[in-house]
């Protein structure tokens, strides 16, 4: 069914299943924190690596694929590495090596209990998400979507406060929900067209469903991969969900879980319902509007936030509607922008939660109002936050400018005015929320003790276990502005993709 | 005689095993004694064992016994002789379900010392006190379970 | 070979009958290690059984040599085997984890227990195998038997409850035959196999519709379909532990296999469907069932409680599945009876295991140190409601799928959405009692004590002997749900041709 020339391997499936392989271990020495925290690095290194040989065979459009056995009646449970799937897996992977990093920076800095349970739920999560890559069908997308709800469910109730157990009820409610309403999408998709395989261009066809039922449908999905990726109304279980632990906010409620929402609308749209049918049948104007509208309105409830993590928060489900508004374009710039912007924002935004993080670890600050002054205290680590803000307002030297670029000219290649006018509204509401803590950070004097000496004299950076990763991803944010297509060949992945979806004919 | 009539005439064992069948669930479901419940029971399925025989009844035959006076191959000469056994087994399945209703009803007096529904009522909602009222059931170490 | 559908149910029986004698004392080992040789060859024939149907064919044995339609006919097709497999392999699990519960809630009463234990097997694995009707009859009435006996166990107001159970499953009973009756009237056959090509050809008469709606309502009763169900939730809830994880997870799945059985098999599917509308019915009936099983489950605050108004919902689940009388439906309905089997029995394992440590089973009772002192019992509970919930990939996501699938085939949207609505009950009551079992509850973040409190609560996980068993049925439920295309592909695919 595939577009793309298959060959086995195991490659994907081990690349799934080595942090999952982890878990046992990392319980196992639960007691030896040094042992288990290697354990953590060492699969998420492989892993990483595991998944970057799957990029030349991708690039080529050769995708790896196993098919492990018969899940259910006539639907295989198969993982196959397509371009779009390595390209998600290898962001995923990539960056949990450094929130690796900085998790134990900042479990210990912070002294945490239950470390053990936490690094064992963080490396399930990895092997859903990746799996979530992988899949190559519907069926196996589900399984691992709801996998990655229940493994990343203790990361959110981490603390065992009340509120955090209200937060992952909210949570569980929210993406069981979700999940529910996929499956009976999903059971609709396979009686209408028999199959479940995600194939460029889309399963579906005109006619094979009503006009109607079609919408319906859609909506399902919507619902289904929207509520992780924070479409409004159903975003509010994400900034309730920054009761977790900093790492987790930066890896998973900014790259790991909330982009697998993002990826699994660009892969309803791309591979199931494929443009012409959302185009026909006016699916995308459907898209158009829910993210168009949760860009302006999240951004403006981030500006009221004052605890930095819920502003953070916010500006997440406000981009993650960007790479949903990228695929409700259905031209070729506006799906670029939308994939271009799930690597982007994830670099950048991963960014910005380690410099919370750093800081409330450091300081035990996380009210925006209390951090006047802090960047001479923390040169680097405001220097990082600083690079992250001006990627997200979508300003260059930062890798922001770049997809950002793509989906303004794709929405004028639509001819869809409104839209532009939203994404740049949107970079103004996210100049207006980031540079005021900027500003603070760097110009304003800090408070005053009572002896007359500043709060922040004494105070140095973090531990390195946590600047060093932010410093890194702050970097690699620059570095990819410049160079998109280096080393991973983001951006070659993603016009390939794009190409594979719209069937048309650029050669490479 | 009127239609009707005749219908009811033409069945009248019919309707005598429905009168049955309906004293036996008025029995079973709404006395308060629990020992009528049982005898209820006995008449309920008794009703149906009837119902059987009645249904294998035809005129001018006789008991499925062969007979060599008598055509075996002529249907109408003998009672059919399927339900009779089946409800052979159908007596002692009753019977058998009896006993363990007996049964029961002992162990509920030995109990309770009531087999009065509206007193039993009375007192499962007002249990004694449960067996184990310890707020921590959590062994202490070393304790023994 | 050709005598393996009578020595499964045999086995079971004679066993029982052996079992009874003995002394009557706690230390009584024999009843027990009788039972589980019964049990265990039973499975084995039934494995034999179902290798020697998939590979050759089903077999149609007849007993004592009587050509039906005199004679009974016992027929082993692949779904019956299947059954069979299901029914002694979960009892087998679920005797020995009962072993040491038994000996403290029933006390000398050893040997009957054990009997009944067998008995009630017995009689589940003959109504699966039997082809004929009335002979249905009577081994549906020896389970039902052994059943209330067995239910009458355990605390007091067992027996009252178990009497209540008496009443209604005898009603139950009569109807059926009441209905068989009619049928023998209006067709003059009780074999299945004949009834199936007859049916279709006598006129439909008022009799005929009144045999079909008699038997479904007899055997709804038995399965507990809503609103028939009033016996179940206090008759689980009173009795013995071990008794009702036994009774539990195969007593009302055989009546729902009845059920499936009657509909396909016996009646025209297209007579039940467009005739009577009597699987719409059953439909709607299995659907309120869902959500009335889930709202009170979500209620109840004992745990064994909360399973049995899930048991309520579960065969809920089924009755809709027969309801959509689509073979994705029916499918559906087999395989969640099929998969509830299991789960069920390794919620009630826990359910044990949590009296045997902790002594009690009350939700609100239950707090974080449950975690740390019986940490797989735990790991077992949450295996097991995931499945419940139907979360993949475990088995109840499954049946839930073809249930689904059926649902969207059949056009039937309240259905499907009575389906989704129900998983999110589900997700309420389990995640509860995992809230409870995992986090604190006093809303404290954590504390330096804290760590050494957990240290210091002290292991009491349960024996190997409950350990084991119970792990084994969490383990098998993600097994079956990697295993569940293979179950579809060579027992239930076949008996639904119509794919």
């Amino acid at each position: 069914m595939s577009a793309y020339e298959t060959y086995f391997s195991t490659v994907p499936f081990l690349a799934m299943i080595v942090s999952a392989v982890a878990v046992p271990l990392i319980v196992a020495f639960g007691r030896k924190p040094n042992l288990r925290e290697a354990v953590t690095l060492i699969a998420a290194v492989i892993k990483f690596i595991l998944v970057l040989t799957l990029l030349p065979d991708a690039l080529a459009g050769r995708a790896a694929e196993w098919v492990l056995f018969e899940i259910a009646e006539g639907i295989d449970f198969s993982l196959r590495a397509d371009p779009f799937g390595v390209f998600f897996a290898l962001i995923a992977s990539g960056l949990w090596i450094l929130t690796s990093c900085y998790s134990i920076g900042y479990m210990r800095g912070h002294a945490e209990k239950k470390q053990t349970r936490y690094f064992a739920s963080f490396a399930l999560s990895l092997s859903a998400t990746i799996g979530i890559a992988f899949s190559a069908n519907l069926l196996t997308f589900i399984v691992f979507y709801e996998l990655l709800t229940l493994a990343t469910y203790p990361l959110v109730v981490h603390s065992e406060s009340k509120k955090a157990i209200a937060a992952g009820r909210q949570y569980l409610a929210y993406a069981l929900s979700a999940g529910l309403l996929m499956v009976a999408g999903m059971a609709w998709v396979y009686m209408a067209t028999g199959t479940l395989e995600f194939t460029p261009g889309g399963i579906l066809e005109e006619g094979m469903v009503s006009a109607s039922g079609m919408k319906f449908l859609f909506i399902l999905f919507l619902i289904g991969v929207g509520v992780k990726s924070g479409i409004m109304p159903l975003h509010s279980w994400l900034p309730n969900a920054m009761v977790a632990p900093t790492p987790v906010s930066a890896l998973l409620h900014a790259v790991a879980v909330v982009k697998s929402g993002a990826f699994g609308i660009v892969r309803v749209v791309g591979f199931v319902f494929g443009p012409e049918v959302m185009a026909t049948y006016g699916l995308n104007i459907i898209l158009a509007v829910a993210s168009g509208a949760t860009i302006i309105l999240a951004s403006l409830i981030a500006l009221q936030q004052t605890n930095l993590k819920r502003r953070l928060a916010y500006s997440t489900v406000g981009h993650l509607s960007y790479i949903a508004l990228g695929a409700s374009l259905l031209t070729t710039e506006g799906f670029i922008g939308g994939m271009m912007h799930i690597s982007t924002h994830a670099t950048m935004k991963i960014t910005l939660f380690f410099c919370a993080g750093a800081i409330f670890v450091h300081t035990h600050k996380s009210d925006i109002r209390e951090l006047d002054g802090i960047g001479r205290a923390m040169p680097w680590t405001l220097g990082a936050f600083t690079i992250g803000s001006l990627g997200l307002v979508g300003l260059p030297p930062v890798n922001g400018f770049i997809s950002k670029w793509f989906l303004v000219s794709g929405s004028i290649e639509a001819q869809m005015w409104p839209l532009v006018v939203v994404l740049l509204l949107s970079g103004l509401l996210n100049a207006a929320y980031f540079f005021p803590i900027v500003y603070r950070a760097f110009f304003r004097e800090g408070e005053k003790r009572a002896d007359g000496r500043s709060v922040w004299e004494g105070v140095g950076e973090a531990s390195p276990w946590m600047v060093v990763p932010l410093t890194l991803t702050g970097a690699m944010s620059v570095f990819f502005c410049f160079f998109p297509d280096i080393p991973f060949r983001f951006f070659t992945i993603a016009t390939r993709v794009t190409q594979d979806i719209m069937g048309g004919g650029l050669p490479l | 005689m009127p239609e009707w009539l005749e219908y009811v005439h033409d069945r009248y064992a019919y309707w005598a095993i429905v009168f049955l069948m309906i004293i036996g669930l008025y029995g079973m479901l709404f006395k308060n004694n629990l020992h009528k419940k049982v005898v209820g029971m006995i008449i309920f399925q008794n009703s149906m064992i009837l119902l059987f025989v009645t249904a294998a009844f035809k005129w001018d035959a006789t008991v499925p016994v062969r007979d060599a006076e008598i055509d075996v191959n002529v249907v109408g000469n003998y009672l059919n002789p399927l339900p009779h056994t089946l409800m052979l087994t159908a007596i002692v399945v009753g019977v058998a379900i009896v006993g363990v209703a007996f049964a029961l009803l002992i162990k509920i007096y030995d109990n309770y010392g009531t087999i009065e529904e509206d007193e039993l009522l009375e007192k499962l909602q007002s249990p004694a006190p449960e067996d184990d009222d310890s707020e921590d059931s959590f062994p202490s170490k070393g304790g023994s379970v | 070979m050709n005598h393996i559908p009578v020595l499964i149910p045999m086995v079971l029986l004679l066993g029982s009958m052996f079992a009874v004698f003995g002394r009557r004392s706690q230390e009584n080992y024999l009843p027990f290690l009788i039972a589980l040789g019964a049990m265990g060859l039973s499975a084995v024939f039934s494995i034999i059984g179902m290798v020697y149907s998939v590979t050759e064919g089903p077999i149609h044995y007849h007993l004592g040599g009587w050509q039906p339609p005199m004679g009974i006919e016992l027929i082993l097709d692949p779904l019956a085997a299947f059954f069979c497999l299901m029914i002694t392999l979960v009892a087998t699990v679920v005797l020995l984890h009962g072993e040491e519960r038994v000996r403290i809630e029933v006390g000398d009463r050893i040997p009957a227990y054990y009997s009944s234990a067998l008995m009630l097997v017995g009689g589940l694995t003959g109504i699966v195998l039997t082809g004929d009707l009335f002979n249905l009859y009577v081994f549906l009435e020896i389970s039902s038997l052994a059943s209330y006996a067995l239910l009458a166990t355990g605390r007091k107001p067992a027996a009252v409850s178990a009497f209540r159970y008496l009443i209604l499953g005898t009603i139950g009973a009569s109807l059926y035959l009441l209905g068989i009756g009619f049928l023998f009237m209006e067709v003059g056959s009780l074999n299945m196999s004949e009834l199936a090509v007859m049916i279709p050809e006598v006129p439909v008469t008022a009799g005929l519709s009144a045999a079909a709606v008699l038997i479904v309502i007899g055997i709804g009763l038995k399965m507990a379909l809503f609103p028939l169900h009033g016996w179940l939730p206090d008759a689980y809830t009173f009795a013995s532990s071990p008794a009702t994880t036994l009774v539990a997870p195969i007593g009302t799945k055989v009546a729902a296999y009845v059920l499936i059985r009657v509909f396909l098999f016996l009646f025209a599917l297209d007579f039940m469907k467009e005739g009577i509308h009597l699987t719409t019915i059953v439909g709607w009936m299995g659907a309120a069932g869902v959500i009335w099983g889930s709202v009170m489950a979500i209620t109840q605050r004992d745990m064994k409680r909360m399973l049995a108004y899930s048991s309520v919902a579960q065969v809920g689940y089924i009755a809709l599945g027969i309801g959509l009388a689509n073979p994705l439906g029916l499918i559906g309905a087999v395989l969640h009876a099929f998969a509830h089997c299991f789960m069920k029995a390794c919620l009630f394992m826990v359910q044990t295991n949590f009296l045997h440590r902790l002594g009690h089973y009350d939700i609100s009772r239950l707090d974080h140190r449950t975690r740390v002192a019986m940490p797989w019992t735990c790991a077992a509970l949450v295996v097991a409601s995931l499945s419940m919930i139907g979360l993949p990939p475990t088995i109840g996501f499954f049946s839930k799928w073809y249930l689904v699938l059926g649902c969207v085939e059949e056009g039937a949207w309240i259905f499907l959405a009575v389906l989704l609505l129900s998983t999110l009950l589900n997700a309420v009551y389990f995640f509860r009692v995992l809230e409870k079992v995992y986090l604190r509850s006093d809303g404290k973040a954590y504390d330096e004590g804290d760590i050494e409190a957990d240290q210091a609560t002290p292991s009491c996980e349960v024996g190997a002997r409950m350990l084991y068993p119970t792990l084994v049925l969490a383990g098998s439920l993600l097994v079956l749900g990697f295993a569940n295309a293979w179950i579809v592909a060579h027992f239930l695919q076949p008996m639904f041709p119509v794919w």
